[in-house]
């Protein structure tokens, strides 16, 4: 009875503060305390913008992957008709690889 | 057998959703997502849809996280996400969204009473969509190396630097 | 399983759109060739493919084709708009040459894209199935968001691209999410299959919700409210040419497909959609010409004067029968040669001095370059709709349609916004003609596609506003395989 009575208030304590209290955050206040001083920059680097180009052809090539797929699965029965459809599509996507190549998309520096 | 499968991928699914909303740092989170893809993959694979579970783990879990992941580290290189948001009145926008998208999540479930097929019976493998695309959605088929072309050649544009 | 089946393949219908996609792939390889080719070289390559699909689409005229299994259904009134599209892109691609000359050095990824998207545009106005419909558009809007960054070291070129690309990500998500919604009511992604399953079940709420949501994708893509927001900004920050493509040729394209949607797979629903087609198409009117008469850029004021007449568009839909859909494929016509001519203009004049995009940039064009003013002023008052022009023929066909199917309230509010916007397309004029020049500004003189490229716009206005009868009786005639 104690131990609830007790528990009671210090939950009341607690929470009531947390219901009513006014809480007004400021930019300021979020920001971390470097020493009194304003935080100059971030701590770690930024990534160059490069990999996210790398990343979105190859989001891009992964696709692609995902249409031979089924076009090995079903090889045998679609024979030269599937032969012609999956050449005009990777003919189609080869273009783009070359263009990409050529144009330097691939280089690093 | 399936409905305990279905319980815990559906469990996961659900948690891993929740990490994402709820963690603050958006790595985490990315992580988090990665988790939910997963599951959901899951859920696809016991449904019979074979050819779906794998496209969303190749693509989605894959690919489209390491973009995620990427974007994610040029942008925001902190730890945790500091300073105030300047939208919080936003947030509350939703519960009106979420009210809308329950309702409308009743009316499918409730449109679509009744037993649900055997999974055996769906033909989601990837013979069977391999015979529907090359097929019937010929057209379809072509035409998607034509966006994925002319992607390349925009990502080009845009992304280069020099120019 | 059942042995497998090769389909037919049909390319006769495909060929004015291979036509194009041929041409981009063709200037791609040209780009690439180890010495640099000319830009002119280039831009023709584009040209020829665009007039070439042109002359094809043309000569399909009265022969209706089904390829793919319906997925493409190349019928008259596909054909019509695809005649909108190419020659608008047409259009775009002639101004481009000058208009690049000045601002840009990636000639050949800016003629592809332009060709990709128009590639899209024509799919979409053919598209039999939702799914084509959907890889059409996003094949459209792609080419389009990219082309809106085109100069990318512009704050607002870059802002413009972003701005389109995402809330255009978003829009495209819900007309996918719509579409998988009819397709969960009805089991099908065929136009026509659609309509025969969804016959007599027209307040399936799965139906309900996915036609709402696909009106809310179409919405954002032919930018009417409350979708518009960001139309003035994606056309203020994008290049001039390509602010011209997405204000005629994706409009053209995407009001085809809604229409086609509307009227053949959901024409159970018509008593639903057309209640909340009229409410958008008054709101669309007023909020667009209201806000225009704010507007001080002239790139903005076209912008909202495009979302106005979007909502005049959308009456032609509410009023349906053959009347309705026919005004609108004219309209299209005449909106397609009176705004890429302004936007034309706009950009010559743009070339000439930095970015004379200001209204009071204008002051006294006339006295410096007569013609440029009056060709301008001609596409302004057309754009009023003041007759013998295209735009007054146009208005006509839309409001008479509305009156003959019991729309007069929306008649009415139509031809109460034309008033309206009279003052801001006006203003224009009087700057152009009574106030005097500020400082000297350069000489402008078009190159010869460039000055080619208002002419026909012009002489397009006026002929469609002189004899407009052959060509509206062939947009109500192009209406009638949709309503079989």
């Amino acid at each position: 009875m104690t131990f609830a009575f007790a528990a009671l208030v210090a939950g009341a304590l607690l929470g009531i503060p947390k219901l009513i209290a006014p809480r007004r955050l400021t930019p300021v206040k979020a920001e971390p305390f470097e020493c009194g001083m304003d935080p100059i920059a971030v701590a770690e680097g930024r990534f160059a913008i490069k990999f996210s180009t790398v990343a979105i052809f190859f989001i891009l090539i992964d696709i692609e992957l995902m249409f031979v797929w089924p076009w090995a699965v079903l090889y045998r029965e679609l024979g030269w008709f599937g032969f012609a459809e999956m050449l005009v599509f990777l003919g189609i996507l080869m273009l783009g690889f070359l263009y990409i190549w050529r144009k330097g998309g691939l280089e690093w520096e | 057998m399936t409905h305990a499968a279905f319980l815990v991928i559906a469990a996961l699914a659900v948690a891993s959703a929740l990490g994402l909303v709820l963690r603050r740092n958006a790595i985490h989170g990315a992580l988090f997502l990665v988790v939910n893809l997963g599951s959901v993959a899951a859920l696809y694979l016991t449904l019979g849809a074979e050819f779906l579970a794998a496209v969303q783990v190749i693509v989605y879990a894959g690919a489209i996280m390491v973009l995620f992941v990427f974007a994610i580290m040029v942008l925001i290189p902190g730890k945790e996400e500091t300073g105030l948001d300047p939208r919080r009145g936003w947030r509350l926008l939703a519960l009106p969204v979420g009210a809308l998208l329950a309702l409308q999540l009743l009316l499918v479930v409730r449109a679509g009473v009744g037993p649900v097929a055997p999974a055996a019976a769906v033909p989601g493998g990837v013979e069977a969509v391999a015979r529907l695309l090359f097929t019937r959605y010929l057209l379809p088929f072509e035409l998607t190396s034509v966006l994925l072309l002319a992607a390349m050649v925009g990502v080009l544009l845009l992304a280069r630097r020099r120019v | 399983m059942t042995p497998l089946a090769m389909p037919p393949v049909a390319i006769g219908p495909l060929a004015p759109v291979l036509i194009v996609l041929g041409a981009a792939g063709l200037v791609l390889l040209l780009d690439l060739l180890p010495r640099p080719v000319g830009r002119e070289l280039i831009a023709t390559v584009a040209l020829a493919g665009l007039v070439g699909a042109l002359l094809a689409t043309l000569a399909r005229w009265g022969k209706p084709g089904r390829a793919f299994q319906d997925m493409l259904v190349l019928d008259d009134f596909a054909l019509f708009a695809n005649v909108v599209i190419c020659y608008a892109a047409a259009l775009v691609v002639m101004l481009s040459i000058d208009y690049l000359g000045r601002n840009g050095p990636e000639t050949g990824e800016y003629y592809a894209l332009v060709l990709f998207s128009t590639g899209g545009m024509m799919l979409l106005a053919a598209a039999g199935d939702l799914i084509v419909l959907f890889l059409a558009l996003e094949l459209m809007s792609l080419s389009l968001y990219v082309l809106a960054g085109l100069f990318k070291r512009e704050l607002a070129a870059s802002e413009a691209s972003m701005k389109y690309f995402i809330l255009g990500a978003f829009a495209t998500s819900f007309l996918l999410y719509g579409i998988a919604l009819i397709y969960g009511a009805t089991g099908t992604t065929n136009l026509d299959r659609i309509a025969a399953a969804a016959a007599g079940r027209a307040h399936d709420p799965l139906l309900v919700i996915g036609l709402g949501l696909l009106l809310v994708g179409f919405g954002f893509k032919i930018s009417s409210v409350p979708f518009h927001m960001w139309a003035p900004d994606v056309y203020q920050g994008a290049p001039t040419s390509v602010t011209a493509l997405i204000a005629t040729g994706s409009k053209a394209a995407a009001l085809a497909a809604l229409i086609r949607v509307l009227v053949t797979a959901l024409r159970g629903s018509q008593p639903d959609w057309a209640v909340l087609l009229w409410v958008v198409a008054a709101i669309t009117m007023t909020v667009g010409n209201v806000v225009a008469i704010a507007q001080s850029n002239l790139k903005r004021l076209l912008a909202y004067s495009s979302i106005a007449h979007v909502g005049y568009m959308l009456i032609g839909v509410v009023a349906g029968g053959s009347a309705g859909p026919g005004a609108v494929l004219f309209y299209l016509l005449t909106y397609a040669f009176t705004t890429a001519g302004a936007f034309g203009v706009l950009t010559l004049c743009e070339r000439a001095q930095a970015e004379a995009v200001e209204v009071g940039d204008y002051a006294g064009l006339a006295r410096r370059h007569p013609v440029l003013a009056a060709a301008l002023g001609l596409f302004l008052l057309s754009l009023v709709g003041i007759p013998p022009l295209a735009g007054f023929v146009g208005k006509f066909y839309l409001f008479a349609a509305a009156v003959r199917a019991g729309y007069l309230w929306l008649a009415v509010i139509g031809v109460v916004n034309s008033a309206l916007a009279a003052y801001y397309y006006l203003r224009v004029v009087v700057f152009m003609y009574m106030r005097e020049p500020e400082g000297a500004g350069a000489r402008l003189v078009p190159s010869f596609a460039g000055g080619l490229a208002l002419a026909i716009a012009l002489i397009g206005i006026v002929l469609l506003g002189v004899i407009p009868a052959p060509f509206a009786d062939l947009a109500q005639a192009a209406v009638a395989p949709l309503l079989r």
